[in-house]
């Protein structure tokens, strides 16, 4: 686990209520389903792309399909879980609108977690040594970074807006300490709890 | 292989193990065969491995494929070759017997030591050959259903197979799902699709024009060694993949060639006709039909959607394809998970990056090895 994600794991199991079912859109190795079962009684679903993370899911004992995003959900029928949760796996996907899409579909709520690469110090990469920026959680150079996009919180907000989603919750963060003031300039990550209207 | 080799093979190996018989003797009347026709018993080939405990709670029945027998793991007495499945079954393996008691049988209309065509019909004194009433895989299951309960055991840990084995363990989720804490289906589908019958219908087609084989009855003279060894042939093709065929031959050919225009020298004409031959040193071609035909008729759901079998169920689940596997490729795979999803399982599904084409599960295992002990030790 990234010591940076901690906040966010714990902020998610403060959210899922006991016994709720749960899919995990690009669950790693599985450290959030596994404490959203052990402590929430949730009952989890993964779909991860990397084959070793998936072997690493099913060593916790957790369900999980090898599988890619962009094309994975339309098994599933309306309203299956409780929450479907895109943890910092939004920037991977090819198709981001339509997984989010088919996310507000198949959950009830969508917990979406993202990096924020209008960061100050992001900004400053690309303002001042004119380097592509990335985000402090995610430090990988250009060529090796699973990213395809770009993406700030106000991008996202405006998405949520022109998509007509409600935010229910929202949150930013800076490593381990929550962020209230300029998030844009100050989170490095953010999180948000949706519904569809 | 020196003694010294062969001796700690076989230690780290389920050792020496021995098959044993068990009959089943229904009531008269209480045992038909799915299509109505009923046998006087059905003697069953089976082996064990590790102990079973006192609870009785810790036995993983392992289903076999098409060409396979009860002898999973370890040597017989004086035999170089272990089981089948000896590098996933043993103690420390993937399927460990220091903690699992494992059974595999030999499934029925087999040849291997479980009563099949080639079997002595008690009421005739000869072999049942076409007599034989057609099997489906549903039977295989309904006998080792009742070999298991012979054993005292109630409930399994898990079932586990690959290919038609993976079709038992499919059969075993929908006909004994209170049975079964767990099940593995491997490399297989819940029906086969044209093109897998297409070339189950080439190796039968194959036997049936040997001469030899005589409407079934040729236990008495010459077998149809050369339309079951074209059978083979066909059927190891579809086995492998085209990038473990050119790793292993490539266009090699024999040193010494044999002049004739058309003979195997080729590498992989010789390895086919290798296999074809010592296929029909252990097999009889009657039992190729009857098992071939049961995959081919296999259709778990039929009218229904997959999932609807699977209602009720609550079994974990793990489901593994490989990418090679031309022959039971992942959308068969996927299609068992999207049902078993729909029906609420607690279901895992791993395409593995294997090279070995359909034969993946059974010598490209350490990556299955792995899934399967980690899968097994989160099953309770």
């Amino acid at each position: 686990m990234l010591p940076n994600e901690k906040i966010e794991y714990d902020t998610i199991e403060s959210l899922v209520k006991e016994n709720s079912t749960v899919l995990d859109l690009g669950c790693g190795s599985g450290e959030l389903m596994e404490i959203l079962t052990d402590k929430k009684k949730a009952r989890c679903q993964g779909i991860e792309i990397d084959e070793e993370k998936v072997y690493a899911c099913v060593r916790r004992g957790l369900s999980v399909f090898l599988g890619d995003l962009d094309s994975g959900l339309e098994d599933y029928e309306d309203q299956t879980f409780d929450y479907v949760i895109l943890n910092h796996s939004l920037q991977e996907l090819k198709e981001p609108d339509e997984v989010l899409q088919d996310a507000f579909r198949v959950g009830k709520k969508v917990i979406v977690g993202i990096p924020n690469f209008a960061y100050y110090r992001s900004r400053a990469l690309l303002c001042f040594r004119g380097v592509a920026p990335h985000a402090p959680s995610q430090p990988q150079p250009w060529y090796e970074t699973p990213n395809l996009t770009v993406i700030t919180i106000k991008d996202f907000l405006t998405y949520i807006k022109t998509k007509n989603y409600k935010i229910l919750k929202e949150y930013y963060f800076n490593n381990s300490r929550r962020i209230q003031l300029w998030p844009n300039i100050f989170a490095t990550r953010a999180l948000f709890v949706l519904e569809r209207r | 292989m020196t003694e010294t080799e062969e001796a700690s093979n076989i230690a780290e190996s389920a050792g020496i193990v021995e098959t044993q018989y068990y009959r089943y003797n229904p009531l008269p009347g209480t045992f038909l065969m799915e299509n109505g026709l009923s046998l006087p018993f059905i003697d069953v080939a089976y082996e064990t491995y590790g102990v079973l405990n006192p609870l009785k709670d810790n036995a993983i029945l392992i289903t076999h494929a098409f060409s396979g027998d009860a002898h999973a793991a370890g040597y017989h007495e004086n035999d170089k070759k272990p089981g089948w499945w000896d590098n996933m079954i043993g103690p420390g393996k993937a399927f460990d017997t220091n903690r699992f008691f494992i059974i595999c049988s030999n499934v029925v209309g087999g040849c291997q030591g479980t009563t099949g065509p080639c079997s002595v019909n008690p009421e005739t004194g000869e072999p049942y050959g076409l007599s034989f009433p057609l099997v489906t895989i549903r039977d295989m299951v309904e006998v080792q259903h009742s070999l298991v309960l012979s054993l005292g055991i109630e409930k399994l840990h898990s079932v586990a197979g690959g290919s038609m084995g993976g079709m038992q363990v499919l059969q075993w989720m929908a006909s004994y799902p209170d049975m079964v804490k767990s099940a593995i289906p491997i490399a297989t589908a819940a029906k086969h699709s044209s093109q897998q019958i297409a070339f189950n219908e080439v190796g039968r087609q194959a036997i049936m024009s040997d001469p030899n084989w005589n409407n079934g009855q040729y236990y008495h003279g010459a077998s149809p060694a050369v339309g079951l060894a074209l059978a083979r042939m066909v059927g190891h093709i579809t086995y492998m993949s085209d990038q473990s065929m050119e790793t292993k031959f490539g266009r090699k050919q024999k040193s010494e060639k044999n002049p004739l225009k058309f003979a195997a020298n080729f590498e992989i004409e010789g390895y086919l006709h290798y296999r074809g031959t010592s296929f029909v040193k252990r097999f009889d071609a009657n039992a190729y039909l009857y098992i071939s035909k049961a995959m081919d008729l296999f259709d778990l759901a039929g009218d229904e959607p997959l999932h609807k079998v699977f209602r009720g169920a609550c079994m974990k689940v793990l489901v593994i394809s490989f990418k090679s596997d031309w022959l039971y490729p992942s959308y068969q795979a996927l299609d068992i998970v999207r049902a078993c999803k729909l029906a609420g399982l607690a279901t895992s599904y791993v395409e593995i990056d294997a090279k070995y084409g359909h034969d993946s599960f059974l010598v490209e295992t350490e990556k299955e090895s792995q899934l399967i002990s980690h899968f097994l030790n989160k099953v309770e």
